[in-house]
């Protein structure tokens, strides 16, 4: 009876374990593809960057508690021995150490994201960002250590959330990194015909700008669809005026 | 054009029979005479100085307009000393006073400079001049070394920021002497000193000190006998564009701009006159009567800034001329404020294409309405500058601007520019 | 005492934008509509009408969401 009663719990903990880990990596994928979007400055009316912003937030959240149980569990489970130590020093688990250590490293950056975040308001801006960087690492190591330490590895239902997942994130970080080249391609010059502007009188405060503002330059000139950039098709204009002048 | 005669008037600049009077330390002497400076603290006398130039109403020459002795309450209840800075960056490509004080009367400028200090309690003065200005940088080490040979109390030095407009401004020029970092910070409150480190910053102008020195001498009373009520003592304008000798010449604050552009010979009929700077405004020649004097000139829908008149004449045309002016604004941005980054090259653009007789029907409306949106966005004053030049060229050349809209260019814009447009260095000093 | 020799200072609430900071992410012109608009360009545009105690709340959240905390809240006494 007792005998029954252990191994029903063993098993119990073992799906939990499984269970948690599969909807926490779920929700890191959509918490990642939310805060790439948003830093893509992609917004509708219904979708403003705002919502975006919290839906990321709150995304995290519910992972981070789903990530709780799933570590607590791991802890807990006596069929298979992780103790609470290779938790929080990666890679000295007994049980694959390499995949296990890539999920506890995983959670050492996502515990600083999550702490730097509550503690936004308080800390420098650029510290935060800083820390916040370390978020992209979270997700392909967290998909690592699903494919690599997770028991489910080559079940089709688990191999098809993991294909989605990917989908989702590669889809959303190409979004994020055509938004900066589109940026640093037309950063180089705000508006057409800058570009025709004999170089003794071309303003190098241009080269000069910020990185950020460049980003924002031709996001904010994509999304409005007034005519910022005038004369396109003129770069002689400039010419016409400078020719006679040295 | 009126014909008066301009009375001639020398406080700052002196001429002899041999030509301009300076700048060594023994011509200062015998032209002004000697000036007490405290080597220690001196309330009395500090309280006294203050309420001598607060009673002048000497006003900031170097473009801000502020009273004089208002500014230094900032620094007095200060617990730290301050150090006191020589603003003579000279931005402002068709400004050449601040040059011309250094060349000629140097040793009027670093009285002023010791008198502030002497007046706060600072021990240190540092004395700014653009890193692309050598002669103006030679005079300015010429005259701190015959000073300390002389035996002044207070530690001189001379420093060299990057040549760029807005480094003159007085945020982005205490932030390079603290982190070699040109680039103007939005201050909530004037009030609140500039700092380096932990002490206290005083920034003037260099033409500012120089009057200070003059009203330590002669008082008050004699600073008042000449400018006006409202506006008194002199002030130094550069004098450029359709003239027959131009440069600096000292003038009676209150004189009439085209009396101004009389005394150096116009030569031509003028469609216009630039008033204060790059960041100031164009005034019709309807208008020339207008006395150059803040209020005056606010009225007439320009503003004083830094002495400076470029005359235009009618063979030139004033929207070609508007748009280099904006186009090397728009390359002068620190580049920190969207408004100011994307808002002036677009209203460049503009300018440009109007200019070219290219302009679509829209750019005129779209000129003004995007000037008046960068004011007040900016951490600094720049974009407010040129909105101001930019809307008055719109106003004072409004015929022309119409003709261009139309597609009517006219050929005054081929011809050269009577303005100047120097290469800038870079934010971080070193020149491009 | 008359009530004519009172002062009548006022502590108002203003928003206001730090424009060195700011890189046009927009989320206080989504937030608080009411005082900031965006120019062609994604940046504030911001209206310096004092702040009524039904918008603080929103002001309070657009200056907490702004990635650059650009974005400020500020009290101004005054008689203005």
């Amino acid at each position: 009876m007792l005998a029954a009663t252990s191994t029903s719990m063993t098993e119990a903990v073992w799906y939990a374990i499984r269970a948690t880990g599969v909807v926490a990596l779920i929700l890191l994928t959509v918490t990642t593809v939310l805060g790439l979007l948003s830093a893509s400055r992609a917004r509708t009316p219904r979708w403003p960057a705002f919502a975006q912003v919290d839906l990321h937030k709150r995304a995290t959240m519910l992972a981070l508690v789903f990530l709780g149980i799933h570590i607590v569990t791991s802890v807990v489970d006596t069929y298979v021995h992780v103790g609470l130590g290779p938790v929080i020093v990666p890679f000295t688990s007994s049980f694959k150490p390499l995949w296990t250590g890539l999920g506890a490293v995983a959670v050492d950056l996502l515990a600083a994201v999550a702490i730097s975040s509550a503690l936004r308001q308080r800390i420098d801006p650029r510290v935060w960002r800083g820390l916040h960087w370390l978020a992209y690492a979270c997700w392909p190591l967290a998909m690592a250590h699903a494919l690599g330490a997770g028991t489910d590895a080559r079940q089709l239902w688990l191999d098809a959330i993991a294909a989605i997942c990917t989908v989702a994130v590669v889809t959303a970080v190409t979004w994020r990194i055509g938004y900066h080249r589109t940026t640093r391609r037309d950063a180089v010059r705000v508006s057409a015909t800058t570009r025709a502007v004999p170089a003794r009188h071309r303003p190098d405060g241009l080269h000069q700008t910020d990185a950020r503002k460049r980003r924002v330059a031709t996001s904010a000139s994509a999304t409005t669809a007034s005519p910022t950039t005038v004369g396109g098709s003129t770069p002689t204009a400039t010419r016409l005026l400078e020719r006679d002048s040295r | 054009m009126t014909t008066s005669t301009l009375p001639r008037v020398e406080r700052l600049l002196h001429t002899g029979p041999g030509g301009p009077i300076g700048p060594g330390l023994a011509d200062h002497l015998a032209l002004h005479g000697q000036v007490a400076i405290p080597t220690g603290d001196d309330p009395a006398w500090a309280e006294a100085l203050q309420a001598e130039v607060a009673s002048s109403g000497l006003a900031g020459r170097g473009g801000g307009g502020f009273p004089t002795a208002v500014k230094w309450n900032s620094v007095i209840r200060s617990n730290r000393r301050p150090v006191i800075v020589v603003n003579a960056m000279e931005g402002e490509p068709a400004s050449a006073k601040d040059r011309a004080l250094l060349a000629w009367s140097p040793h009027l400028v670093l009285d002023g400079a010791e008198l502030v200090a002497a007046l706060s309690g600072a021990r240190s003065v540092v004395v700014c001049v653009a890193d692309d200005r050598d002669d103006s940088a030679r005079a300015a080490q010429r005259v701190v070394a015959e000073r300390q040979r002389a035996g002044s109390p207070r530690v001189l030095a001379v420093r060299r920021p990057p040549a760029r407009y807005v480094t003159g401004e007085e945020s982005a020029l205490v932030s390079w002497l603290e982190r070699e970092d040109a680039r103007p910070f939005l201050r909530v409150n004037k009030s609140v000193p500039l700092t380096i480190g932990r002490r206290p910053v005083l920034v003037h102008n260099a033409e500012t000190l120089a009057q200070v020195a003059l009203i330590a001498r002669h008082g008050a009373a004699w600073f008042r006998q000449l400018g006006t009520a409202d506006a008194p003592g002199t002030t130094l304008v550069t004098v450029s564009g359709a003239v027959r000798t131009s440069g600096v010449i000292e003038v009676e604050l209150g004189t009439p701009v085209e009396d101004v552009v009389q005394r150096s010979g116009p030569t031509a009929p003028m469609s216009g006159y630039l008033v204060g700077g790059y960041g100031g405004a164009w005034l019709a020649p309807e208008l020339g009567a207008t006395p150059l004097a803040p209020a005056p000139l606010a009225r007439a829908g320009a503003s004083l800034g830094v002495g400076i008149v470029v005359a235009l004449p009618t063979s030139s045309c004033g929207i070609a001329e508007t748009a280099r002016i904006a186009r090397w604004m728009a390359g002068q941005s620190a580049g920190q404020c969207g408004p100011c980054v994307f808002g002036l090259p677009a209203i460049a653009d503009d300018l440009e294409l109007l200019a070219a007789g290219w302009a679509d029907a829209g750019a005129v409306a779209r000129i003004d309405e995007r000037s008046r949106s960068a004011v007040g966005r900016g951490a600094c004053r720049h974009p407010d500058g040129v909105a101001q030049l930019v809307r008055s060229a719109l106003t004072v050349f409004a015929a022309d601007a119409a003709a261009h809209a139309a597609g009517r260019p006219c050929a005054g814009r081929h011809r050269p520019t009577v303005l100047a447009f120097p290469a800038a260095s870079t934010l971080s000093g070193g020149a491009s | 005492m008359s009530t004519r020799s009172l002062v009548h200072t006022k502590v108002r609430l203003r928003v206001r934008v730090d424009p060195v900071a700011c890189d046009a992410f927009g989320f206080c012109a989504e937030l608080l509509p009411e005082r900031v608009t965006l120019d062609e360009w994604g940046y504030p545009v911001v209206d310096g009408t004092p702040v009524g105690s039904e918008l603080v709340e929103l002001a309070t959240r657009a200056a907490a969401e702004c990635p650059r905390r650009a974005f400020h809240l500020e009290r101004v006494v005054g008689d203005r």
